[in-house]
């Protein structure tokens, strides 16, 4: 096992918690990991992303389809935040919440100003997760993360 | 562990996300459960051996089929609360309503945190209610409700009875003892 990748990937943990970009239950993720599956947090992620790509798609087309139905983007963005919130996305899930406040006060500019926001933290997110678990394959079996590839 | 040689105990999971499936299927995982997900309460009544068009014929009276035998044996029933058509208290409800059906335990989980709800939750019988995202500390809550099911069944194990008494539930979980809600 070469230690300096493992610490690499430590350090990036502990930077994206500092950093409020992932949370506690990011840590219970890795935690659950084990022999019998480990490739559990990276499959958390990956299915993560591709079922929000599809929300993240319903959003924005609720948005942009006058006259805007604040209902239905408040059930979309309730599905979102819930997603975001399993996996431990700290900064997504709280402009989530944002925009949801949006949805509340009809105010349509502001849910556009937030998703724009939203689809920005996912984004930053997805290739800092995409570093990490590149970090964790190259540790070896030993670190979080197994060989699967991300999607 | 606890007993020894006990069988696995049967989880039925329903969740319209396929993400938080995946995760509560790895916490009753870990926890040694047997698990099956499902994605809809429908599927979940269909699986325990109800048959959706049978309740929706207008000529059927009685809404559970007349054997009390359920198809398969599931011990809990965990629930999100949140999906499309049926919601986990619609489920829960149905299930409570069943002669065949409303001894398993019923759980319930959900993102928001709404007193109302989760009050309504347990006074139409469910014996907890999570907080999503939900952690390993709350599936250890389980075990207390599945023992009390073999308690029913055989003779009671007065040692399981009193850890169930003496386990407290902090602010994130709802627990149901005997009609009385513990905070």
């Amino acid at each position: 096992m070469d230690k300096n990748l493992s610490q690499r990937q430590l350090d990036m943990k502990r930077s994206l918690l500092d950093q409020g970009y992932l949370d506690e239950q990011f840590i219970q993720l890795e935690e659950l990991q084990d022999e019998d599956s480990p490739n559990f947090v990276e499959e958390m992620v990956t299915t993560f992303y591709n079922n929000s790509a599809r929300l993240l798609e319903n959003i924005e087309q609720a948005l942009v389809t006058g006259p805007i139905d604040f209902a239905k983007l408040d059930n979309y963005m309730h599905q979102f935040k819930g997603s975001s919130s399993s996996i431990g996305a700290t900064r997504v899930k709280n402009e989530c919440t944002r925009f949801r406040e949006h949805c509340t006060a009809a105010n349509a500019e502001g849910c556009i100003r937030t998703f724009l926001r939203v689809k920005q933290e996912h984004t930053i997110l997805r290739t800092k997760l995409e570093t990490y678990f590149q970090l964790a394959r190259q540790a070896g079996p030993s670190a979080s993360g197994g060989g699967a590839k991300v999607r | 562990m606890g007993m020894a040689a006990e069988a696995q105990f049967h989880v039925l999971a329903v969740d319209d996300s396929h993400l938080d499936r995946k995760l509560i299927e790895m916490l009753l995982k870990t926890s040694s459960y047997h698990v099956t997900a499902v994605d809809s309460g429908t599927k979940a009544l269909e699986f325990l051996g109800v048959h959706e068009d049978e309740q929706n014929q207008a000529n059927t009276p009685s809404v559970f089929p007349n054997d009390h035998h359920q198809d398969v044996d599931v011990n809990l029933i965990i629930t999100d609360y949140c999906m499309p058509g049926m919601t986990g208290y619609d489920l829960l409800r149905k299930i409570k309503e069943s002669k065949s059906l409303k001894d398993i335990p019923v759980v319930i989980m959900s993102s928001d945190n709404i007193p109302s709800r989760i009050n309504r939750c347990l006074e139409e019988g469910a014996e907890e209610f999570f907080l999503k995202p939900v952690q390993l500390s709350d599936v250890s809550k389980l075990r207390p409700h599945l023992l009390k099911g073999i308690a029913k069944e055989s003779q009671p194990n007065i040692d399981n009875i009193k850890a169930m008494e003496e386990s407290h539930s902090p602010d994130r979980t709802r627990t149901n003892y005997n009609g009385l809600e513990v905070a």
